[in-house]
């Protein structure tokens, strides 16, 4: 391990420490995350393209790295990990190789012994801004550098949606499942039912090929950037097919419809985000990671808030009152983190 | 929805603390009765535990210090007549008794509705084979179990399960008859014993070994459910929770592990239609991730005190909110004020929780731990590593090492790792230390790996630090992994000091860290702090006004126990309504002083040199206060004094001045105050002639020991002799003091308050037992009953000599032998002592209220209180765990070895004491007493009388053959029963062991245990059968009394404020 800072935009620095291998300077948008397990799933998540991703628990990679087919997507999407340590001493019967190891494999940087929970004080009182891991600079020049691009203005789904079509299963009903950076147990949820999975790149037209239902998957980066998804969605309302959309897919609905999406100030990611189904009046807790949420008062007539949190009272999910659309901000599909929302895979799949 | 429930609420509290009961009831029937109190809801509570905090003035509307019992309960319901009852409150005490008055339909009769999880689904979690089929309905795995009623079946439930076996006990005595058996052989005998004793065993399948894992959990009536907290064991499944080193949250588990296991929890708590708080227990397989439930407990427990503290998410104050019919979205959470009670805590720091043992109080216990209960406390540790908690952790013990390279070398590590004992951690670390690999130990002890490989981390940089400089940076390190500034001396052959002087030097301190429950997502306005070395920045600024930090008790054990937290809590309070801001140090999760509304700022923090200076460093204070948390805090007040802190009240070096035996003695000859004859002796000669010149008995201790650890009577020279052969290999430093042991002495104490060298107030108790009884052990009667007027004006007299003489500004304690007059002070403690809210609550007067106003220089706004001439009479009475404690003699002496205690206030003394011994669990059910008196006759003779007037009552008496010969004598009948050695029926065997007989009075020779003895058969005996057992002459005295002429059915239930006013 070698010295190395966290910097950021505001001119703060964090010092810490990075593997030898490391020696270039790797900006991305600094986030932070409240779980306390599940680093495989989060690193894996496509919605952290673009990001520097500090995790708030201070001991990550304590049962190691399991084998792909156990993370939510084919590599680590994040572009930066902050830590406070990273355990080297792993252990668990699934475990391949350490966070390190891998890390390093796929050419992700990380900067450890950092004063986390101070980072993310910061990140909450001044919102999330750009930084980049630096190991290439010297400490002194990391003070005044400031050539940040943000990552938001680039076309993040279209980095990670996938290239080509995908067909999964042949059930009798046919979704549709438009990838925007889709996590994989999203698929593993929807293949519980006997349904035909067809999983489109983002901006792929559906509308001309026959379906029972839509799903919109989560995703990265500023939902308005996706022009071309929220226009072929648009077509897809006219269908009046039942259509779910999680957390980016949620906010492409809510812009479909005619709303707007606004950038919340830190974001809510963490396992632990409560929310009230308001038609049940019932609490659940859900699984987050979004920088972006609708505002309120610009849902049009004809849709309603389906769910809100109850930390902060932002709109976590909408529906259509008469239509079968709906959508929810959080991750049903969990991984990482609880799954009391399962059962709105069972529902979608029931209104087919 | 909000509180549509009752108006009037009983709460059932836990009784005295007892190994596997201890003060984390008194945390959470405090948090109950704050929460009904904010709805305004009358609340009633019971409970005898004087000590407690919820037993406050300022807590329940009504308080009954009565036994915790079907019919005392029943006499309160008729009286009060609540509308509701909170039966998770108060442990298994509570719950056991809410399910027998449910039973007895005493609830139904009086229209009292048990609130929470409803009695069905408690008796669910209480049955074995109740909970294993209501699993099964909603497919959750429990251990697979086969029961049978005969051996053969026994061995063939053992064939299919598949050895090693689990062998539960169907009907069991505190675990008699259950744990590990390997074999067939092994199978045969222990099932046959087993089932002499019970209709029915269970052959369980063995889980030895993997992980175990809790999860608390909260639901509403409306069925929003989360789970608050998990937590792993670091010791896996054999051992049981309360003695396993825990972490929070869990370490070595995956997402889709702890969300499959969290996920289930929610179901069963579901399933069960729990209502309020519950706790989960699981086996995961290491190898496969399969796993296994193996209880609910649907109360609070231990584990959701330890959840409470480690999370900062109140749950006892949740869930009684949520029996009151709140829904968890209506109550907020109280450290974010903005945010609501459903949300599940984000942690940002790890949480190491340590059990803390006395066995070796004990001298023929076995140090072994397993599937049963024995330690008598607990530690808990935040940080930001594991070994950071974990060193914390360890020295919060108040064992004596200052870090995990502390320990004093363990003979043979490899047995202590594999057959765990209480000090199984340190035999790792030594294992370690001599190149053992972490595979050898995952073998032994199948720790996960990830545990023993922060262990080896730690040992590495100990040997880094032997070899290499201590420069800032190897400084930072070692600070890192916990290491003290005592420990960092000791390896690099410096003093504490030094190194604290160094490490400022090169502004090397920790940083305070916030709980705020959301991993700093949401802003909070939380006071709940802690320290950590990983960090550079601290979370809060340094109070505004200067404020008084008060240190709290350290863990609980025998001889520092709740007592301790109820002074702690009285002084926060007191200090805060005369507008001082109070903060509060402590470490200890079973305790109220830990709430983190208790105080303005609480640190959970270690109470040792080190860490009260680095927060006083950063607070300022004003002064702290070491008076009011026992022993850890009293031996703190020099050496802060000496490093230049202001500690408030009576001068530290006047402190020391009584504590030390040469200048406290010093003191009494000059103001011509008696003591008992006694010498330092550093040779066996010395001890010879002392013995000698003074006369036999002597009692022989070490010098600077609490609570009588290895003290001891000797009767002779020879005694003597093998006595010092081993308190000299105990603790070789120091020197062994001797005194001349006054044999049939009275004991006596004052409590009392003084103010600059004059006293305030005092109360003065008398003992029961003659002095020979540790006074932490005696039964403790005020207004004292038979002292005579004399004795009163002489200690007073002396009392007033000693505050003056130590210039005492503050709670103080002395006490006394007295004979024929002849008075004698043994000790005095410049500090409160644990009769504090005894005299306290029984006098009316709070004693550490007008203690704190002394100390931050308020003058008392009188002196002028009564506790003298009081119209009815208190006694407090020790509870025991001997039952916990297999193979320990249960006989009470000079050493401490109650684990709690009990009071009851009665209209005279003999009520009061037959309350206080119903209360401590011991109530005598019916008329057959069998009686075992030993040694010279003319002890026997004074029970004759007694046992007349027993007799003509109707009792049935058994006797052994001594006593039994003078009874005859005597004209009273009784049936001879046989000595165990002597192995002829009837025997005294078969007639405890099947319950023939309901009180057991055996008076054992001297107060010297001697374990192969027929006394030693029948004492454990009895106390392995629950069997009432006197071992006291004085106490069977009045206790036959008692008997004899109290209409024991005929007590009223009078509460305390009924008594008061
Ligand atoms: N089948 C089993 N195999 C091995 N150890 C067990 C088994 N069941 C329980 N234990 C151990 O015994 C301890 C106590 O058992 P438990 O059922 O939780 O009783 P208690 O009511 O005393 O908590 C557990 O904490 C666990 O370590
Ligand atoms: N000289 C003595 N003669 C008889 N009993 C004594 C004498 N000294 C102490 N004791 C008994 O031993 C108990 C413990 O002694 P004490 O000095 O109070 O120890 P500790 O410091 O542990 O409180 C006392 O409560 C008393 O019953
Ligand atoms: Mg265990
Ligand atoms: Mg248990």
């Amino acid at each position: 391990m070698k010295p190395a800072q966290l910097i950021l935009q505001n001119n703060v620095t964090f010092s810490g420490l990075s593997p030898a291998w490391q020696t270039d300077l790797c900006p991305g948008e600094v986030v932070f995350n409240t779980g306390m397990m599940g680093y495989i799933e989060s690193l894996t998540d496509p919605s952290y393209a673009g990001q520097i991703l500090t995790f708030t628990y201070p001991l990550i990679g304590n049962y190691g790295v399991p084998k792909p087919s156990l993370w939510e997507s084919k590599k680590i999407h994040a572009r930066g990990v902050v830590v406070s340590e990273a355990c080297e001493n792993w252990s668990h019967h699934e475990g391949t190789v350490s966070l390190l190891e891998w890390l390093k494999e796929q050419k992700v940087p990380i900067i450890t012994g950092v004063d986390t929970r101070a980072l993310t004080k910061l990140l909450r009182e001044s919102g999330v801004m750009l930084g980049a891991i630096n190991t290439r600079i010297s400490n002194l020049e990391s003070r005044i550098w400031n050539h940040f691009d943000d990552p938001n203005k680039e076309n993040l789904v279209g980095e990670v949606s996938i290239a080509k079509k995908k067909i999964y299963g042949k059930g009798r009903k046919k979704i549709i499942m438009v990838d925007c950076g889709m996590k994989e147990n999203i698929v593993r949820c929807l293949q519980e039912y006997p349904a035909t999975l067809v999983r489109v790149p983002y901006d792929y037209d559906y509308t001309k090929e026959p379906f029972d239902g839509v799903f919109l998957s989560n995703g990265p980066g500023d939902p308005a950037q996706c022009t071309k998804t929220i226009e072929i969605l648009k077509k897809a309302f006219t269908y009046k097919k039942p259509i779910f959309g999680i957390c980016l897919g949620s906010q492409l609905m809510a812009l479909a419809a005619g709303a707007k999406t606004y950038k919340l100030p830190y974001g809510h990611r963490g396992q632990n985000q409560p929310c009230l189904d308001i038609k049940k009046n019932h609490c659940v807790l859900t699984s987050q990671n979004h920088g972006y949420a609708v505002v309120e008062k610009t849902i049009p007539a004809g849709w309603y808030v389906n769910f809100r949190n109850l930390n902060d009272g932002s709109v976590e999910g909408i529906a259509n009152k008469t239509l079968p659309f709906f959508s929810v901000q959080f991750h049903p599909e969990a991984s990482p983190g609880p799954t009391d929302t399962r059962e709105l895979f069972k529902q979608f799949f029931s209104m087919l | 929805m909000g509180h549509i429930g009752p108006k009037k609420v009983l709460i059932l509290g836990s009784g005295g603390l007892r190994i596997g009961q201890a003060g984390e009831f008194d945390y959470s029937g405090s948090q109950a009765i704050k929460a009904l109190k904010e709805e305004k809801v009358k609340t009633v509570l019971v409970n005898p535990n004087i000590a407690t905090i919820q037993t406050d003035s300022t807590m329940a509307d009504e308080l009954y210090l009565q036994p915790l019992n079907v019919e005392t309960i029943t006499k309160i319901i008729a009286k009060e007549k609540p509308d509701g009852i909170l039966l998770g409150f108060g442990g298994q005490t509570a719950l056991n008794l809410g399910l027998a008055l449910e039973e007895q339909g005493i609830l139904k009769k009086h229209k009292v509705k048990v609130l929470g999880t409803p009695v069905t689904a408690i008796k669910i979690t209480e049955d074995r084979d109740l909970f294993k089929q209501a699993l099964a309905k909603i497919n959750v795995p429990t251990p697979k179990s086969i029961a049978v009623k005969t051996v053969k079946e026994a061995v063939a439930a053992a064939k299919k399960i598949r050895y090693p076996i689990m062998m539960r006990s169907g009907y069991s005595l505190g675990g008699l008859g259950s744990g590990k058996i390997e074999n067939e052989t092994i199978l045969r005998e222990r099932a046959s014993a087993a089932l002499h004793n019970a209709p029915q065993i269970l052959i369980e399948e063995y889980l030895g070994g993997w992980k175990e894992i809790e999860y608390e959990i909260v639901r509403d009536s409306a069925d929003n459910v989360v789970t608050v907290c998990n937590m792993e064991n670091f010791d896996p499944m054999g051992v049981h929770t309360g003695e396993s080193i825990v972490v929070a949250p869990s370490q070595t588990l995956t997402n889709t592990e702890y969300h499959t296991l969290r996920e289930t929890a929610i179901r069963v708590a579901r399933h069960l239609g729990i209502i309020g708080e519950c706790n989960i227990q699981y086996a995961l397989n290491p190898k496969t991730s399969e796993y296994r439930v193996i209880e609910v407990n649907a109360r609070l427990s231990r584990s959701s005190a330890l959840a409470s503290k480690a999370t900062g998410y109140p749950l006892a104050y949740v869930a009684a909110k949520l029996a009151l019919g709140f829904r968890l979205d209506e109550i907020k959470n109280s450290i974010t004020k903005k945010t609501s009670a459903f949300f599940e805590p984000a942690l940002d720091y790890i949480v190491v929780k340590i059990p803390r043992w006395d066995i070796t109080k004990f001298k023929t216990a076995d140090r072994r731990i397993g599937t049963e209960m024995k330690s008598v406390g607990e530690v808990m540790a935040i940080g930001r590593s594991f070994p950071e908690s974990l060193q914390k952790a360890i020295r919060s013990l108040n064992i004596g090492v200052s870090g995990i390279t502390d320990h004093a070398p363990i003979a043979d590590p490899r047995q202590e790792i594999m057959e765990p004992t209480d000090r199984r951690l340190f035999a790792i670390y030594e294992y370690l230390r001599t190149g053992h690999t972490l595979k050898e130990i995952h073998g032994l002890s199948k720790i996960d790996p990830w545990f023993l490989s922060h262990l080896k981390t730690v040992v590495d940089m100990e040997k880094r630090l032997k070899e290499d400089p201590l420069n800032p940076e190897l400084i930072q390190s070692v600070k890192k992994l916990g290491f003290s500034d005592k420990a960092i001396g000791k390896i690099k052959k410096k003093t504490e000091n030094a190194i604290r002087t160094l490490r400022l030097t090169h502004n090397i301190t920790p940083v305070v860290k916030q709980i705020d429950t959301l991993a700093g997502e949401f802003p909070a306005e939380t006071n709940y702090l802690y320290t950590t070395y990983h960090g550079t920045e601290h979370d809060v600024t340094r109070s505004k006004k200067p404020p008084i930090i008060i240190l709290g008790s350290g863990p609980y054990c025998i001889g520092s126990s709740v007592e301790f937290d109820w002074c702690a809590v009285n002084a926060a309070r007191a200090i805060r309504s005369l507008k001082h801001p109070a903060i509060i140090i402590n470490s200890n999760p079973e305790t109220v002083s830990t709430d983190y509304d208790e105080c303005n700022r609480l640190y959970f923090e270690e109470l040792t040199n080190e860490r009260v200076q680095d927060i006083a460093d950063f607070e300022k204070p004003k002064g702290i206060i070491v008076s009011v948390g026992g022993q850890i805090a009293n031996n703190l007040a020099l050496p802060l004094h000496t490093a230049g802190y202001q500690i408030l009240g009576t001068d530290p070096r006047n402190i020391d001045r009584a504590e030390n035996r040469y200048t406290f003695s010093a003191l009494l000859n000059n103001l011509s105050i008696d003591q008992p004859e006694w010498q330092e002796i550093t040779t066996l000669e010395r001890a010879k002639q002392f013995g000698d010149e003074v006369g036999y008995p002597l009692l022989v201790r070490p010098s600077y020991v609490l609570s009588g650890a290895a003290m001891n009577v000797v009767y002779n020279a020879d005694e003597l002799t093998t006595y010092i052969a081993e308190a000299t290999t105990l603790s070789p430093d120091h020197p062994v003091v001797i005194s001349k042991f006054i044999e049939h002495a009275k004991e006596l104490e004052i409590d009392g308050v003084a103010n600059h060298g004059s006293i305030v107030i005092e109360a003065i108790s008398e003992h029961i037992e003659y002095a020979g009884v540790h006074s932490g052990d005696a039964t403790i009667v005020l207004p004292p009953q038979r002292l005579y007027l004399d004795t009163i004006r002489q200690t007073k007299a002396i009392a007033q000599k000693i505050v003056r003489a130590l210039d005492i500004s503050g709670p103080f304690n002395i006490q006394f032998l007295a004979k024929d007059n002849d008075i004698k002070v043994i000790e005095c403690n410049l500090r409160a002592s644990r009769s504090f809210p005894f005299v306290s609550k029984v006098t009316g007067h709070n004693f550490i209220d007008l203690a704190s106003r002394v100390l931050i220089n308020q003058s008392p706004k009188s002196t002028d209180y009564e506790t003298l001439e009081l119209p009815y009479v208190g006694v407090k009475m020790s509870q025991f765990s001997y039952q916990r404690l297999k193979g320990s003699d249960p006989v009470a002496a000079v050493e401490m070895a109650s684990t709690g205690e009990v009071a009851c206030i009665g209209r005279q003394y003999m009520e009061a004491l037959y309350l206080a011994w119903s209360a401590t669990e011991q109530a005598v059910r019916g008329q057959r007493l069998l009686i075992s008196i030993g040694g010279a006759n003319g002890k026997k003779e004074k029970f004759i009388p007694l046992l007349r007037q027993l007799e003509e009552a109707g009792w049935e008496i058994s006797a052994t053959e001594g006593t039994q010969a003078l009874l005859a004598q005597n004209g009273i009948g009784s049936r001879c029963v046989y000595k165990a050695s002597e192995k002829l029926e009837p025997n005294v065997v078969s007639a405890i062991a099947e319950q023939q007989v309901d009180l057991v009075i055996n008076i054992p020779n001297h107060q010297k245990s001697a374990t192969l003895t027929d006394g030693f058969t029948i004492r454990r005996l009895a106390v392995d059968h629950h069997v009432p057992l006197i071992t006291n002459a004085q106490i069977a005295e009045i206790f036959l009394k008692c008997l004899t002429t109290l209409d024991r059915d005929d007590i009223p239930v009078i509460s305390w404020k009924e008594y008061l006013t």
